[in-house]
C-alpha cells in the first residue's frame, strides 16, 4: 500500500553521485523519509520527534560504506536506534514470597483475558502452579470467558461470586492463592478508558490492595497516535512494569511499540501471535524494527510458512531433497502452500522492499496471479502417479491427456515440467542456500510461468548479495539463511535443510 | 441527556488534547509555512494519517488568507475542510426496506461487534421493531454467554449454537427462524478475525454465500466495526473487509476515551463506505447517530454546536 522506506531513500540518494561521509543536508532529507515511515508506521509524532534527534547526530558524518548504498546505510543507522530504543525483551520477575500477584490492565479490547490465559499456560509450562481470576465485573461474560480458557488449558479459575467489587474479588484470590499453595496469582482486570477517571481510580486501588509483582498493560499493536496517551495515563495511576502487545500477527507495522516503550520505559515482554492460548512470543526488537521500518518481515515469513506448512509433508520433502530428490507433486504442494500464504502477492509483500521494491509491483501488474498457482496445481492432479514420480515419461500424448484433464494447453504442461526442473535444480542447492535459494527457486517459479516474460532488473544475484551485506550488518545474521537464527525463538533449532522443525 | 450533550461528553474528552494544542499554536497568528505545519502535525496526531492531514492543510494554504486569524477562525476552516470529506459518508441506516432486514456485524478482535449489536438491539427495540440476535462467534470463549446477555437485556430473542458449532450454519438457521417470524431486524454476530487471514476471511465469504441461498439479497448491511484507537491499519481493514464480507458501511466504537478515530477520514477519502453509528460507551445508550459536522467540530475542539 506504501511506498518503501528504502525506495523513497533510494529516491533521494540517487541524486547523489558522489560517496563518502553523509552530510547534514543529504542526512535531513533522509530523516524527512524516515519520519513519514513512522508516521505511516503508526509511530506517535513526539516518539517520532525524540527518535529523528537521536539518530541524526550518529548519520551525520557516518562513513558511507563501499558495499552499500547510502540509502542502505541510513537505514541501518536507524535501524540500529530503533532496536535500541525498543530495547530488550525481559523475563517476567518472580522474586516475592508466593503466591506473587501479576496484574493485567489495559483499554477495552486490548487481549486482556486471552494474555491472562497465554501468560498463565506458559507458567503452568514452566511447572508453577498458576491461579487466574477475573475482576472483570462490567463486561457481560467476561469471567465466564476466562473460565472456560482456564478449563482449556487446564489452569485453575477463582470460583465467581456474583455481586463482588473488583478490589474484594483481588482479595479473595490472593487468599484463595495462599492456602491453595499456588506460586502465581493472575488478576485479569476489566477493560477501561483512561478517561474514565473513576475506573482509573479503581485500578490504582486494586494495585494498593494486592501489591502486584508484575503490571503489565496489555496493548493492541494496531493502535495508532494514542499509544502515546494511553501508555502515559496508565503508567501515572499504576506502576507498569512491562507491555503486552496483541495481535502481532497481523499486517499491522506495530509503531505503538517504540511509542508506548518510549514513553514509559518499561520493557516490552511479551508478543501475542494469535487467537490460540500458545500464541505468544518473547520480544524481539529485530523483528519489530523491521516491520515498523516497512522492510519485510522476513523472520514472519518464514512463520507464516512454518504455520501454514504441513509439518509433516514439509519433513518428508525436507528428507528427500536433502538426497536431491524434489518430485513434481513437491512443487504442486509448494504451490499450495505460497497460495495458503496468501498467494504471491502475499509472499512478495512480505520479501524486504529492498530486495524487490517496485519489481514486486510489477509482478503484480503482469498478472502472476493466483489462478496460476491453481492451473498448475490442476495440471499436476491431472498425472498419473509415475509420471509425477519420473516428468520424463511425460511424452506428446500423455501431455495432450493432462493437457486435456486440467482444462490447460500442452505449453502450459511444457512449462510447468521446465519449471518443475529449474526448482528441482534450485532445491538441491537450498540447503545451503537458504532464502537464497528460495528466491532463486521463486525466480525459476516465475521465469517458468511467464515463459521469459519477466522483468530484466529482476534481483540479480548481485542485489541479492548487497542486500546479504547490509542484512549481515543490521542484524548479525544473514537473511540467506533466515532458517538458521534469524534471531526469534521458533526456529533456533532449525535444521540445515531449510525448513523449520517439526512443530508440536 | 440530548444528543448535543451526550455526544459533548464523550467526544469532547476526544477533542480536548486537539483543542487545547491549537489554542497554544494559534493566539492570532498569520497562516505562515510553520503554523501550517503544526496544525498539520495535529491532524496526523489525531491519526489521520500523512495524505489526508497534508490535503486538508493544502486546502486551507491555497485560500492564501492574509493578516492574523483567530483560534477560532482555524477551527472552523479545519472542521469545514473534514465535514466536506466525511458529509458524503454519514446516514442512519434503513432497516425499514426489508423484512427481515439483515445485518451482519464484522471487525477485527476486541473492536465492540458484541457490545454493538447490543446497543442496536435495545436501540430498534425502542422504537417499536422486532429483533432477533444470531451468536455467530462460535470461536471466542463465552462469545454466546456475552451475546446471550444482550438479548437478555434487551429482551429479544438470540439464536445459538454450541461452542466451535459452524458459524455459517447457525446464520442460515437465525434467517429461516427471523423469516417464519417475520421478525423486523436479525442482527448476526461474528468472531473477529484479522483481516489479514485469509481462511479466516474466507468463512465470512461463506457466511455470506449461505445466507444467499435463502435470500440473494441478504445481508442488506454489513457492517465494519472499527475501533477508535486503532491507528492506519483500520484502512487495510476498511479495504479488506469491504472485499470479503462486503463491508456497506462503519461504526466506530471507543470515541468515549480520548482517542479520536481520525482515521475515518482517510477511510472516506479512499472508500465509498457510510459512517452509521458511533459508539461512546459500554451500555445500551451508548450509540448515537454519526453527523460528519458535529464529529468534524468535535474533533477540533470546537464546543459551540450551533
Ligand atoms: N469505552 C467503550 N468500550 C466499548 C465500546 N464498545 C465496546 N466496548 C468494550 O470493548 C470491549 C470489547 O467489546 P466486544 O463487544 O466484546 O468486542 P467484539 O468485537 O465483539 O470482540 P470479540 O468478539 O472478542 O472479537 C468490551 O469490554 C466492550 O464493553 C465503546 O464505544 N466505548
Ligand atoms: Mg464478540
Amino acid at each position: 500500500m506504501f511506498e518503501t522506506l528504502s525506495e523513497n531513500l533510494e529516491g533521494i540518494f540517487d541524486r547523489l553521485t558522489g560517496r563518502g561521509a553523509l552530510s547534514e543536508k543529504d542526512v535531513d532529507a533522509a530523516l524527512q523519509e524516515v519520519r513519514k515511515a513512522l508516521l505511516e508506521a503508526d509511530v506517535a509524532l513526539p516518539v517520532i520527534k525524540d527518535f529523528i534527534a537521536s539518530v541524526k547526530p550518529a548519520a551525520v558524518g557516518a562513513n558511507v560504506l563501499k558495499s552499500v548504498k547510502p540509502g542502505q546505510q541510513v537505514i541501518k543507522i536507524v535501524h540500529d536506534q530503533l532496536v535500541s530504543m525498543l530495547g530488550e525483551a525481559a523475563p517476567l520477575s518472580f522474586e516475592a514470597v508466593p503466591p506473587v500477584p501479576v496484574m493485567m490492565v489495559g483499554l477495552q479490547g486490548s487481549g486482556k483475558t486471552t494474555s491472562t490465559a497465554k501468560i498463565a499456560l506458559r507458567l503452568k509450562n514452566e511447572k508453577k502452579k498458576v491461579l487466574m481470576a477475573s475482576l472483570d465485573t462490567s463486561r457481560p461474560a467476561a469471567m465466564e470467558q476466562l473460565r472456560v480458557l482456564g478449563e482449556q488449558i487446564e489452569v485453575e479459575t477463582l470460583p465467581i461470586v456474583d455481586g463482588q467489587r473488583p478490589v474484594s474479588i483481588a482479595q479473595r484470590a490472593l487468599d484463595a492463592g495462599r492456602l491453595g499453595g499456588f506460586d502465581v496469582v493472575m488478576l485479569d482486570t476489566a477493560g477501561r478508558t483512561n478517561a474514565d477517571e473513576a475506573l482509573m481510580a479503581e485500578l490504582a486501588e486494586i494495585e494498593k490492595n494486592a501489591n502486584p509483582k508484575e503490571v503489565l498493560l496489555v496493548a493492541d499493536s494496531l493502535t495508532g497516535q494514542e499509544a502515546v496517551t494511553i501508555a502515559e495515563k496508565f503508567s501515572q495511576r499504576v506502576s507498569l512494569s512491562g507491555i503486552v502487545l496483541t495481535r502481532t500477527e497481523g499486517d499491522g507495522r506495530g509503531g505503538a511499540a517504540l511509542s508506548m516503550r518510549h514513553v514509559t520505559g518499561v520493557p516490552i515482554k511479551f508478543l501475542g501471535t494469535g487467537e490460540a492460548t500458545d500464541k505468544i512470543e518473547a520480544f524481539d526488537a529485530q523483528r519489530i524494527a523491521g516491520r515498523i521500518l516497512g522492510m519485510g518481515d522476513v523472520v514472519g515469513l518464514v512463520e507464516k510458512a512454518a504455520e501454514t506448512l504441513d509439518a509433516e509433508k514439509a519433513e518428508k520433502m525436507a528428507a528427500r531433497m536433502k538426497k536431491g530428490q524434489f518430485t513434481l507433486e513437491d512443487m504442486a504442494e509448494q504451490l499450495k502452500q505460497m497460495q495458503r500464504m496468501g498467494g504471491m502477492a502475499g509472499v512478495l509483500s512480505m520479501l524486504p522492499g529492498n530486495l524487490l521494491g517496485k519489481k514486486a509491483k510489477q509482478l503484480g501488474n503482469l498478472g502472476m496471479d493466483d489462478k496460476e498457482l491453481i492451473r498448475q496445481a490442476a495440471i499436476v492432479s491431472s498425472m498419473t502417479q509415475a509420471e509425477k514420480d519420473n516428468p520424463k515419461l511425460l511424452n506428446a500424448s500423455r501431455k495432450k491427456r493432462v493437457a486435456a484433464g486440467s482444462g490447460t494447453q500442452v505449453q502450459d504442461v511444457n512449462k510447468l515440467v521446465k519449471m518443475h526442473r529449474q526448482m528441482a535444480d534450485m532445491m538441491k542447492k537450498m540447503g545451503k542456500g537458504g532464502l537464497s535459494g528460495m528466491m532463486g527457486a521463486l525466480n525459476g517459479t516465475m521465469g517458468g510461468t511467464m515463459g521469459g516474460n519477466l522483468p530484466a532488473d529482476l534481483p540479480s544475484g548481485n542485489q541479492m548479495q548487497d542486500f546479504d551485506q547490509l542484512s549481515k550488518q543490521l542484524g548479525g545474521s544473514s537473511f540467506s539463511d533466515p532458517f538458521a537464527g534469524a534471531g526469534s525463538d521458533p526456529f533456533a533449532g532449525a535444521g540445515k535443510s531449510g525448513f523449520p522443525p517439526k512443530k508440536k | 441527556m440530548g444528543i448535543f450533550d451526550r455526544l459533548k461528553s464523550g467526544l469532547s474528552r476526544s477533542s480536548r488534547a486537539l483543542g487545547e494544542n491549537l489554542g497554544s499554536i494559534i493566539n492570532r497568528r498569520r497562516l505562515d509555512k510553520e503554523t501550517l505545519q503544526e496544525l498539520e502535525e495535529l491532524l496526523i496526531t489525531s491519526d489521520l494519517g500523512l495524505s489526508a492531514s497534508a490535503d486538508i492543510i493544502a486546502n486551507i494554504a491555497q485560500k492564501k488568507i492574509e493578516g492574523e486569524v483567530s483560534e477560532a477562525d482555524v477551527k472552523e476552516m479545519l472542521a469545514a475542510e473534514i465535514t466536506e470529506k466525511l458529509a458524503a459518508q454519514s446516514g442512519a441506516l434503513n432497516p425499514d426496506m426489508h423484512q427481515p432486514f439483515v445485518i451482519l456485524m464484522t471487525g477485527v478482535n476486541g473492536a465492540g461487534k458484541t457490545t454493538t449489536i447490543g446497543k442496536l438491539a435495545h436501540k430498534f427495540q425502542n422504537e417499536g421493531k422486532s429483533v432477533m440476535l444470531a451468536a455467530g462467534d462460535t470461536f471466542r470463549a463465552a462469545a454466546i454467554e456475552q451475546l446471550t446477555i444482550w438479548g437478555e437485556r434487551a429482551n429479544v430473542p438470540v439464536v445459538t449454537t454450541k461452542q466451535g458449532g459452524d458459524a455459517a450454519g447457525l446464520a442460515f438457521d437465525a434467517l429461516q427462524q427471523a423469516k417464519t417470524s417475520a421478525t423486523d431486524i436479525l442482527m448476526i454476530d461474528t468472531a473477529g478475525r484479522l483481516q489479514s487471514n485469509n481462511d479466516l476471511m474466507a468463512e465470512l465469504e461463506k457466511i455470506i454465500r449461505v445466507l444467499r441461498k435463502i435470500d440473494p439479497d441478504v445481508p442488506h448491511a454489513s457492517l465494519l466495526i472499527l475501533d477508535a484507537t486503532t491507528g492506519q491499519n483500520a484502512l487495510a481493514q476498511a479495504e479488506i473487509f469491504q472485499k470479503s464480507a462486503e463491508t456497506s458501511g462503519i461504526i466506530m466504537t471507543k470515541l468515549d476515551g480520548t482517542a479520536r478515530g481520525g482515521v475515518l477520514v482517510a477511510i472516506a477519502e479512499r472508500l465509498n463506505l457510510p459512517i452509521h453509528y458511533i459508539g461512546v460507551g459500554e451500555t445500551a445508550d451508548d450509540l448515537l447517530l454519526f453527523d460528519a459536522a458535529i464529529y468534524a467540530r468535535a474533533l477540533v475542539g470546537l464546543e459551540d454546536i450551533s
